[in-house]
């Protein structure tokens, strides 16, 4: 039996595939479109709108927006009570993202290095699972958990470190009346929330790091700790500042876990919030918004400065 | 002379007791100080581990390992002076190629001003002067090769390890790769190990080399020992691919009724009248330097290397075979 040296086209499916690879920049353009469209119009231009509104200002008399450019929406930022607010979710997001980076390493370490197979599986389904669960749900449970009359009061009590638990609510800026009306509180829940999508993207920089550069580093005459400092921490660097990123910026733009658990003093997420909502501030609330966007750009930079991305 | 490495029944087994991989299996050896040894062997046969073994990064479950005559089972990796040259280079890829190079004499804190200037001295000893400043990502495979050989030798090991460090370079590289270390090795008088699949690579290379099959040494001795007197049908074929002869074709071949290897390049081909061997020609392979033509001789096939400018039989044609009788090798390792 002979074969023909051309095979014969098959419809449709041939035929297109053959004008792509006639013109490989159609395909390009085909594939490129719908996420373009989407990321510009939908995703930048939203942004762009919400830059825009910031430059705005509100009448004072009559509550309406002034569509007229003006630096006085974000001179307000400044005042004390904002600023505040501010300060205080600048403070909250560092501290949930150290917290997080803390917990998640050695957990993103051990799934890295020494998990295999079914504890591997253990690990993403220990990791994923309460990212299943409603939002709200975690929450709430916490606040009880939190609370005066919850678990963490009862079993402090039972084991009769009562007093430690006092005192640490004795701080003042950190502690208050109960766990759950307490900044440090907030903090636990966020960090909670917040801790898988820390736990992730390090362990997959960690998992990237091949066996043989920590025994090169052994080989040469390193600690276990010159090892870590020197070559596992650096090359995880990324996955660390992705993960931050995700925490910090989680943290800076929620809503909802300050207003559940915690002392009621607003964060700029609740300030935007309630900016656009009751108040109908527009403008101030877009210029909050922007704040945590011009944060998030400076501590990029900051990062990159000291050389967190080398490693990539 | 003192032993730089000596293995008494040493042994590594991985997985259960019941049913272990013997990766390394009672292996005795002794590598002489100064000495470029090399470790041959296939894929698999545990040369990696060998190697693993004296670098601390595997722990014999049998058996001891001293190094300069001191025992090692309990010295961590870090503590020993020996570095290794990883089969993939193993460079840290966020550090440049001059603090890969000066790592090992940063863990040990010695002062920034001192190592740079160190690592530029090891750096123009493997000829990469003024690549200091790259990253390891902006370098071909040869220059790594290089760096991770610069980086290995900075902390003045007494033995150097090097885990198929030629394996990824392309031949002409790789041949110039190979005069290198062979000078550098003459130059610095440390003990060299280095681990092959290559036979051509350690036969040119080493002082005296170990062939491993399976987890056990078939054979150890200098290369000429070990091409010209292979101890076993393993590593006769392995080694520079001999003719390997069954007892009955070793007696038609004048010897004793044992197995026996025969070098392809000792035999030649006469005209098939009048003489005791002939038999038809089944296969021809140009070579370049020379042809390999395989013979059929009732039932045994045998290769015969020709030098190149000798003509060449045709595919089916009746030859004799003809050959020094002291290049017949009897095995004594086989029974
Ligand atoms: N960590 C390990 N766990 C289980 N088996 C291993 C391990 N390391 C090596 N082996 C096995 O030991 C044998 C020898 O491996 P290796 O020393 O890497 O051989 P080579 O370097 O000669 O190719 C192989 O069969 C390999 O699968
Ligand atoms: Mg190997």
């Amino acid at each position: 039996m002979t074969t023909p040296a051309i095979l014969p086209e098959r419809g449709l499916a041939d035929r297109l595939t053959a004008l792509f690879w006639r013109h490989p920049r159609l395909l390009l353009a085909v594939l490129l479109t719908p996420p373009l469209l989407w990321l510009g119009v939908v995703y930048l231009g939203s942004l762009a709108a919400l830059l825009l509104q910031s430059f705005y200002s509100i009448d004072e008399f009559s509550g309406m927006v002034k569509e007229e450019f003006t630096l006085k929406t974000y001179a307000e930022l400044f005042r004390a009570q904002n600023l505040d607010i501010i300060l205080r979710t600048l403070l909250m997001s560092a501290a949930v993202t150290l917290g997080c980076a803390l917990i998640a390493f050695p957990i993103a370490y051990y799934a890295a290095r020494f998990a295999r197979g079914k504890w591997k599986a253990v690990f993403y389904l220990g990791v994923m699972l309460p990212l299943w669960s409603s939002y709200l749900v975690k929450v709430y449970a916490w606040k009880l958990i939190l609370a005066k009359e919850g678990i963490i009061t009862w079993a402090a009590e039972g084991v009769g470190l009562s007093m430690i638990l006092n005192a640490i609510l004795a701080i003042p800026g950190i502690g208050g009346n109960s766990l759950s009306t307490s900044p440090l509180g907030t903090f636990i829940v966020f960090v909670y929330v917040w801790l898988p999508y820390m736990i992730l993207p390090m362990q997959a920089s960690l998992e990237r790091v091949p066996t043989s550069m920590l025994e090169a580093s052994a080989d040469l005459g390193a600690s276990r700790a010159q090892t870590f400092r020197t070559v596992i921490l650096p090359l995880a660097m990324p996955g660390v500042i992705a993960g931050s990123i995700f925490t910090f910026s989680l943290t800076m733009g929620d809503y909802i876990i300050p207003q559940i658990v915690g002392t009621s003093a607003r964060f700029i997420g609740l300030a935007v919030y309630q900016l656009q909502g009751t108040a109908g501030n527009i403008p101030l609330a877009a210029a909050f918004a922007v704040v945590p966007i011009v944060i998030m750009l400076v501590y990029l930079t900051i990062a990159k400065r000291k050389g967190a991305f080398d490693a990539l | 002379m003192t032993a730089a490495v000596e293995f008494q029944r040493v042994s590594r087994h991985f997985g259960p007791a019941s049913a272990p991989v013997k990766a390394v299996d009672g292996v005795d050896l002794t590598i002489a100080e100064g000495s470029f040894f090399a470790m041959l062997g296939p894929s698999g046969s545990g040369k990696t581990t060998c190697l693993r073994l004296i670098s601390g990064f595997e722990k014999p479950t049998g058996g001891t390992i001293r190094i300069f005559g001191q025992d090692v089972s309990d010295i961590p990796p870090n503590r020993r002076n020996v570095n290794t040259v990883f089969q993939d280079y193993a460079l840290f890829p966020h550090m440049n190629v001059r603090d890969n190079v000066g790592y090992g004499l940063m863990v040990k804190g010695v002062d920034r001003r001192t190592r740079e200037a160190r690592a530029e001295e090891m750096l123009s000893l493997v000829k990469l002067d003024g690549y200091g400043d790259r990253k390891p990502a902006q370098l071909s495979g040869g220059q790594r090769q290089r760096v991770a050989l610069a980086r290995a030798l900075v902390n003045e090991p007494k033995v150097l390890l090097l885990d198929e460090p030629l394996g990824a370079l392309d031949l002409k590289l790789r041949e110039a790769m190979q005069d290198e270390l062979k000078t550098l090795q003459a130059r610095l008088g440390i003990t060299f190990v280095f681990v092959t699949h290559d036979q051509g690579e350690a036969l040119s290379m080493a002082d005296s080399l170990a062939v491993f099959n399976e987890g056990r040494i078939a054979q150890i001795g200098t290369p000429a020992e070990v091409y010209s007197r292979p101890r076993t049908r393993f590593v006769a074929d392995f080694v520079g691919s001999s003719n390997v002869l069954p007892p009955e074709v070793t007696r038609a071949f004048g010897g004793p009724a044992k197995w026996s290897s025969l070098r392809p390049e000792m035999l030649r081909l006469t005209a098939p009248d009048g003489v005791a061997l002939s038999g038809t020609v089944t296969g021809l392979r140009y070579l370049g330097a020379g042809s390999r033509v395989t013979v059929a001789l009732n039932g045994t096939e045998v290769a015969a290397q020709l030098p190149a400018g000798q003509p060449v039989p045709e595919q089916g044609a009746t030859v004799g075979l003809a050959f020094d009788p002291a290049a017949l090798h009897v095995m004594e390792g086989e029974g």
